[in-house]
């Protein structure tokens, strides 16, 4: 199904005959490994999920956080090459704190989404830049409600009532359509999410995963910050639950 | 008050730093909407800290609902005097810091003497540069140390001098309400106690202070975070024998 690009694929600023730029659909090949993201825009707000692979057992719970602040109202979600993520967290808190700076109120989320999404799509403009290898799912509350946007490594941004990237995208994806959003407050939506996570979660492949779990809703005060740990408590439960009943079948 | 130049040119017009800005450019020379005295001090359970809520225009009493006194972060809280403009300008500063304190989701948060810090290098930076953000900074705060809950109160001014105290005064309460809080502070008072304390500055201050008006408003930091109470006025006495019938005495017409 891959298309080897021979020739076309050497570098960003070259087309194939068939119109793709094949460096930025390789970027993309670094997100679809990575593990999955999930993002949901609930009736009161927006949960950001992502199952965190852990590669070995000397990593300390609790570190390399996926879900990132870029403002007070506003998370990051990134799936893909971590570090390469961090630039776009950096970039994003600028443009945020810069916007704020000049013109005296929070971000609007449509405008953060179009800035990370230029600054995304920069860098598959010239060949002495590589395009970023990492698609991020940007989730904030403004003045016309909770929104959910996600930029894929073209600098492609679509605004989402649910998203997901990564290794369980697709699995993830089939199972947000089933949802019904506009219903679900954050409270719930933090329980679907956990469910969607350790549902698509490839036991037999990757052994252990750590799920991160962040929201801004009206139970938040508006303000993006990782769920409470007793709720985060509650969803795993209740997932796990999920899990055994879909096995016990 | 000595914020005017001294008229007879003594010093060459002020600082004029060519480097920066080029030739001929000036920087801050003096305040034109001034907040007058803060106060404040350590009792049992953190810091209480108090002013009047009146910004001066040299000596007009221009603004009378002003709140010279805000929280920062959730452990500290900064009161100033002078320069209002210069004042917001440090919020502003401020402002960011603690939101790229709390973006870094850590599990710490930026105490009051950290902020404190902060606030002292850019005052005595900005002097440095001749450049000064016109203002008497006071910081107080809770935050769990090593020691468990530490209190801390300190103050900075606009050429960088700081330290900390447990009681502060700024302005005018330098002369007038330090020698009462000298006197009458003790370790470990209650709220009630401080706020009489207080209080009693503040009256000292309304009275003799011309740019001081009767509108306070009083803030208590603690463990569980800041308060800031809403403006009250303090009774005054006027009652006295050589104020009545005033022109008894006088000869003439005037």
């Amino acid at each position: 199904m891959s298309s080897i690009g021979t020739g076309y694929d050497l570098s960003v600023t070259t087309f194939s005959p068939d119109g793709r730029v094949f460096q930025v659909e390789y970027a993309g090949k670094a997100v679809d490994n990575s593990g999955t993201v999930v993002g949901i825009k609930c009736k009161d707000g927006i949960v950001l999920g992502v199952e965190k692979l852990v590669t070995s057992k000397m990593i300390l719970k609790g570190s390399n956080r996926r879900v990132h602040s870029v403002h007070r109202n506003t998370g990051l979600a990134v799936a893909g090459l971590a570090a390469d993520g961090r630039q776009i967290v950096a970039r994003a808190k600028s443009e945020a704190a810069n916007y704020e700076k000049v013109y005296g109120e929070p971000m609007p989320v449509k405008e953060l989404a179009d800035r990370v999404a230029s600054y995304v799509h920069l860098c598959t403009l010239y060949w002495w830049l590589r395009p970023f290898g990492c698609g991020v799912i940007l989730g904030g509350y403004d003045r016309d409600g909770p929104q959910l946007y996600m930029i894929e490594p073209s600098g492609l941004s679509y605004k989402y009532f649910g998203a997901a990237l990564g290794k369980g995208r697709q699995a993830a994806k089939t199972e947000i359509e089933k949802l019904k959003l506009s219903e679900l407050t954050c409270r719930e939506g933090i329980v679907e999410v956990a469910k969607i996570i350790y549902g698509v979660h490839d036991e037999a492949k990757d052994k252990a995963f750590e799920l991160e779990l962040s929201w801004v809703c009206d139970e938040s005060n508006r303000q993006h910050e990782k769920v409470p740990d007793d709720l985060v408590e509650q969803a795993k439960a209740a997932a796990q639950a999920a899990l055994e009943e879909m096995d016990a079948d | 008050m000595a914020w005017q130049q001294p008229m007879d040119g003594s010093h060459a017009s002020g600082s004029k730093v060519a480097a920066a800005d080029g030739p001929g450019t000036q920087r801050t020379q003096y305040p034109y909407v001034t907040g007058t005295s803060v106060i404040a001090l350590k009792y049992k359970d953190g810091v209480i800290m108090a002013c009047d809520t009146g910004a001066s225009y040299g000596s007009t009493l221009r603004y009378k609902s002003v709140e010279r006194i805000k929280a920062v972060g959730k452990h500290s809280l900064i009161g100033a005097s002078g320069e209002f403009s210069d004042f917001q300008e440090i919020l502003r500063y401020l402002d960011e810091l603690t939101l790229s304190d709390h973006m870094w989701d850590d599990g710490n948060s930026l105490g009051p003497k950290e902020v404190h810090s902060y606030l002292t290098r850019v005052m005595y930076n900005r002097r440095n540069k001749f450049d000064p953000l016109w203002n008497s900074l006071v910081l107080g705060g809770v935050k769990k140390g090593p020691k468990g809950e530490e209190k801390y109160l300190g103050m900075v001014n606009m050429i960088g001098t700081h330290f900390e105290e447990n009681h502060i005064a700024t302005g005018f309460g330098n002369h007038l309400a330090i020698p009462i809080l000298r006197a009458e502070w003790c370790e470990d008072m209650t709220f009630e106690e401080a706020v009489k304390l207080v209080e009693k500055c503040l009256l000292v201050l309304l009275y003799r202070d011309r740019s001081s008006i009767n509108k306070f408003q009083i803030a208590k930091i603690t463990t569980e975070g800041a308060t800031i109470y809403p403006p009250y006025s303090l009774k005054t006495h006027w009652g006295f024998a050589a104020f009545e019938n005033p022109s008894k005495g006088a000869v003439g017409s005037w």
